[in-house]
């Protein structure tokens, strides 16, 4: 497989924005990940988005963010219905081909615009499930309470989490949520869909998240530390709740194992645990064994741009090695119900 | 570098206007069992599996690859889905060979579906949104004033859609799976349909069908054990632009010249018309078969519609275009790009039946989508390249 | 013993999807929807390629640059494509048959979308000048222009 690594990453402070488009909020996010990529437009071989129209209520929504880009003269373009992050797989695969070295990924999207956890439920099946209208709470509801029950885990374990995100989020001026609290505290707080807490859940936010991409030769030209991608796979489940067991993340075992993600030290790991529970999930698939910072940049509890978070966690990820703070890191990236869908993405900087 | 990579199976479902007698789950699985079975594999054997289609609004199911995981033999695979625009079917088997060309993959299915009847297209094309003017009635009302504006260029006679209407009807009755099968197509029917929007007619446009296609993609040593000829992909190519630019050729988009010239680079092709033994491309509203001929360098600027009119592109012409019966035929919105790729392979693999073109030897599958900005393009040929 | 009639198989079936969205124009657009409401065309013009959008969008497509800075054009233009449109369809808000262009404002690159009555739709053809007729109570909307109707000064 051919080199290729992150050189740069941009992103913009997740908020609900009443004031401009997706597209009005995309544009200066492109702008910054190319000028800090060092990379000339002119040289990006191929450019790759994630979004969704059901997000934004209106079809061909990925077509709005196709004007930020400069698509003149025309481009190598492509998208994906999904999280950036499998976009950045898409661009990970072609920069495989050898005859580009460069490419241009990035997501948006505005979770603000509908009623988001009723928006995911069409994501279900639409003959048996979908017409009951069981929200996203809900049916992350029902794995946290299976979590709990299979014994290994408890409503602390739960709000340590939360608890620990909110800290660590106040250091990142992206984040929409943070605060100084502890398990404690969080604990007091009401349910709103047992056993989950508001806290435990993530907020709608609206955002936006560009990487570019960079192969060999030309990464070590343009970037300091070039991050490069040393194992990239992702797995899908089946779809129906009860046909896979909800408490452990099979899909992301098998992807970290084909990533090479079991062997040698991880000092961080982003992963993209919308909530809670999600994170301890995820830890006991990926085995961190207490030795790797998880979630320093606060996570998806305290930012969670739909399509955009899991690009982002990649993003982090890469950042803080880029910038000497870890050498090796881990970024998980997750799509569908309760973990249908999982990408691990192996970090190394030069 | 990117690793040879062959069509080994093709797979489609009859398209119709309405298969009620599938869900979306049984749809796509007919196309893929059709496929797989065409390759001589099981679900068990493929490593990949690549979905597209286009706006979700029209089946009211959002991301569709999480539901029909299952009925496509994902479990424990990686997925992707691809959109984009009405391009998607042709983008989509491109991003599926991409992964065996990149070395990941031995062996990927890829489906393209789109089951309009569940939900509604028009609406879903066309939402109302408050500060906007609820004006375009349907893709026809989009594209309608290029055609005008191509045949005011070209001072093309008024009967070359409707001759384009008529060639692609009678060839969809060689096709078992096309959606439209009018016998009794004649000239004279097609030009006292509605006028829809001026100057595009009820029967120079493509219908509304339910309907799915399926290929599997192989590495070279993969589809040296196929029981069937492989189409060697020689050439992919996607090109961009964006809609709202000024200065934009909407009758002739650079996208298109610019991507076809990448696939024609690729695969040695200097003289297309003369290199190119059969072609597949996307023509949902007639008159669009003389405006691509251009812009895909059959033809000089201005005569496109010549190739149409001395039936050049007829069946038994030197340059077939959509033996299948194309899009006018068969219009399930996120296939038919994938069709049209999937119709040149078996061309070249000599198994397209009975609207086979002889010793087709090199073909070309084309897609476009969006506002006339997303192309897609394939060439494939029946010798490795 | 009798026999039950063998249930029929189910092969549609109704599952209503309602959602509401809130949409924002953005920046740009906002600017120039709240101008409509003066009876006022804005546009924007882009530093490098100096092509004019209306409305504007706050960037380019061409460029990829950011755009800022808005001036006023005319509410005359150009017709510089259309059909005749012949097919009901749901919601529509106009009669049948009916001329749905592209309107270019006088001074503007590219062009708007609306429709254009107040003549035969045989007599419309691409480069008539037309002039905006607007509503008697005008909304932050582009349908606060009803339409463009052509203006007799000589064609452009």
């Amino acid at each position: 497989m051919r080199e290729v690594a992150v050189v740069s990453f941009a992103q913009s402070p997740t908020t609900v924005e009443d004031a401009r488009s997706e597209v009005e909020i995309l544009q200066p996010v492109l702008h910054q990940a190319v000028e800090r990529s060092g990379i000339a437009r002119e040289q990006i071989g191929f450019t790759v988005s994630g979004s969704c129209d059901y997000l934004a209520g209106q079809p061909f929504a990925f077509v709005m963010g196709l004007e930020a880009v400069g698509a003149w003269p025309p481009i190598r373009e492509s998208h994906v219905e999904m999280d950036g992050a499998w976009a950045l797989y898409e661009a990970w695969a072609r920069l495989q081909h050898g005859d580009i070295d460069a490419a241009l990924v990035y997501a948006f999207g505005k979770s603000s615009t509908g009623d988001l956890p009723k928006v995911m439920t069409l994501q279900l099946d639409p003959y048996y499930l979908a017409p009951l209208w069981p929200d996203a709470i809900s049916v992350a509801a029902l794995q946290a309470r299976a979590l709990l029950d299979a014994g290994a885990h408890t409503e602390r374990d739960m709000a340590e989490v939360a608890a620990r995100s909110r800290r660590d989020a106040a250091s990142n001026p992206n984040a929409q949520v943070s605060g100084d609290t502890s398990a404690d505290a969080l604990l007091q707080e009401p349910y709103v869909s047992t056993p989950l807490r508001a806290h435990d859940c993530p907020s709608a936010g609206d955002g936006s998240a560009a990487v570019v991409l960079a192969a060999g030769a030309l990464a070590r030209e343009v970037a300091e530390r070039p991050v490069w991608i040393r194992g990239i796979d992702h797995r899908i489940e089946p779809h129906a709740l009860g046909a896979r067991d909800l408490t452990t993340s099979a899909s992301t075992r098998i992807a970290a194992a084909a990533a090479g993600a079991s062997s040698d030290k991880i000092d961080l790991a982003e992963l993209y645990a919308p909530f809670s529970h999600q994170e301890l999930i995820l830890r006991d698939a990926l085995g961190l064994n207490g030795q790797t910072a998880i979630n320093p940049s606060g996570g998806a509890l305290t930012a969670n741009p739909m399509m955009v978070a899991g690009l982002i966690r990649i993003g982090e990820a890469a950042s803080r090695i880029a910038r000497g703070e870890a050498d090796r890191g881990l970024a998980h990236a997750t799509s569908g119900p309760c973990l249908q869908q999982n990408l691990v993405c192996v970090l190394e900087g030069e | 570098m990117a690793q040879r990579t062959a069509v080994i199976g093709v797979g489609q479902t009859k398209h119709d206007t309405k298969r009620d007698d599938v869900s979306m789950a049984g749809l796509v699985r007919e196309a893929a069992l059709r496929a797989l079975e065409d390759a001589g594999l099981s679900f068990a054997d493929i490593d990949a599996v690549v979905l597209g289609k286009a706006p979700d609004m029209f089946e009211g199911v959002m991301m569709p690859e999480l539901y029909l995981a299952d009925a496509l033999g994902a479990n424990g695979k990686p997925m992707l889905r691809v959109h984009t625009a009405g391009s998607v079917g042709g983008s989509t088997a491109i991003v599926a060979a991409s992964l065996v060309q990149a070395g990941i993959h031995e062996r990927v299915l890829t489906v393209a579906f789109e089951k309009q009847s569940e939900s509604d297209a028009m609406w879903a094309l066309a939402p109302k949104i408050p500060f906007q003017m609820p004006l375009v009635a349907g893709a026809g009302g989009y594209f309608a004033p290029h055609i005008r504006e191509y045949i005011r260029r070209s001072g093309a006679p008024d009967h070359i859609g409707m001759k384009v209407a008529v060639k692609d009807r009678l060839n969809a009755l060689r096709n078992p799976f096309a959606h439209l099968h009018m016998p009794d197509i004649s000239l004279r029917m097609v030009e006292e349909s509605l006028m829809l929007w001026d100057p595009i007619r009820y029967l120079e446009s493509c219908p509304s069908s339910d309907g799915a296609c399926a290929l599997v993609l192989a590495s070279e040593k993969a589809a040296s054990a196929a029981p069937n000829p492989p189409a060697w992909i020689h050439a992919t190519a996607v090109r961009s632009e964006p809609i709202g630019m000024a200065g934009r050729d909407e009758v002739d988009p650079q996208a298109g010249r610019d991507c076809a010239a990448d696939v024609y680079a690729q695969a040695g092709i200097s003289d297309p018309r003369a290199q190119i033994d059969v072609a597949e491309i996307y023509v949902p509203f007639s008159w669009y078969e003389p405006m691509w001929l251009e812009n895909l360098g059959f033809a000089d600027v201005g005569s496109g519609w010549k190739l149409v009119d001395d039936d050049s592109t007829a069946l038994d012409g030197d340059i077939p275009i959509n033996a299948s019966g194309g899009v006018l035929s068969s219009n399930p919105i996120g296939a038919s790009g994938m069709i049209r790729f999937a119709e040149a392979a078996l061309q070249v693999r000599g198994m397209a039946g009975e609207h086979q073109v002889d010793g087709a030897r090199i073909a070309l599958g084309h897609a476009y989508g969006g506002g006339s900005q997303f192309f897609a393009m394939a060439i494939v040929g029946r010798e490795r390249p | 013993m009798s026999e039950a009639a063998a249930p029929e198989s189910v092969t549609m079936m109704d599952a209503p999807i309602r959602l509401t969205y809130s949409y924002t124009p953005g920046v740009a657009q906002s600017e120039f929807l709240r101008a409509l409401t003066e009876r006022r065309i804005l546009g924007q013009r882009c530093s490098t390629c100096e092509q004019v959008y209306v409305p504007p969008r706050g960037m380019c497509a061409r460029d990829g640059i950011a755009l800022e800075g808005t001036f006023e054009l005319p509410d005359t233009g150009v017709v510089s494509g259309f059909c005749i449109v012949n097919i009901p369809f749901a919601g529509q808000a106009v009669e049948c048959p009916y001329v749905s262009a592209s309107i270019t404002f006088d001074g503007a690159d590219i062009p708007i979308f609306h429709l254009v009555q107040e003549i035969d739709p045989a007599a419309v053809h691409v480069g008539m000048r037309v002039q905006a007729v607007w509503s008697e109570e005008p909304q932050p909307s582009m349908q606060t222009i009803r339409y463009f109707r052509p203006l007799e000064a000589a064609d452009a």
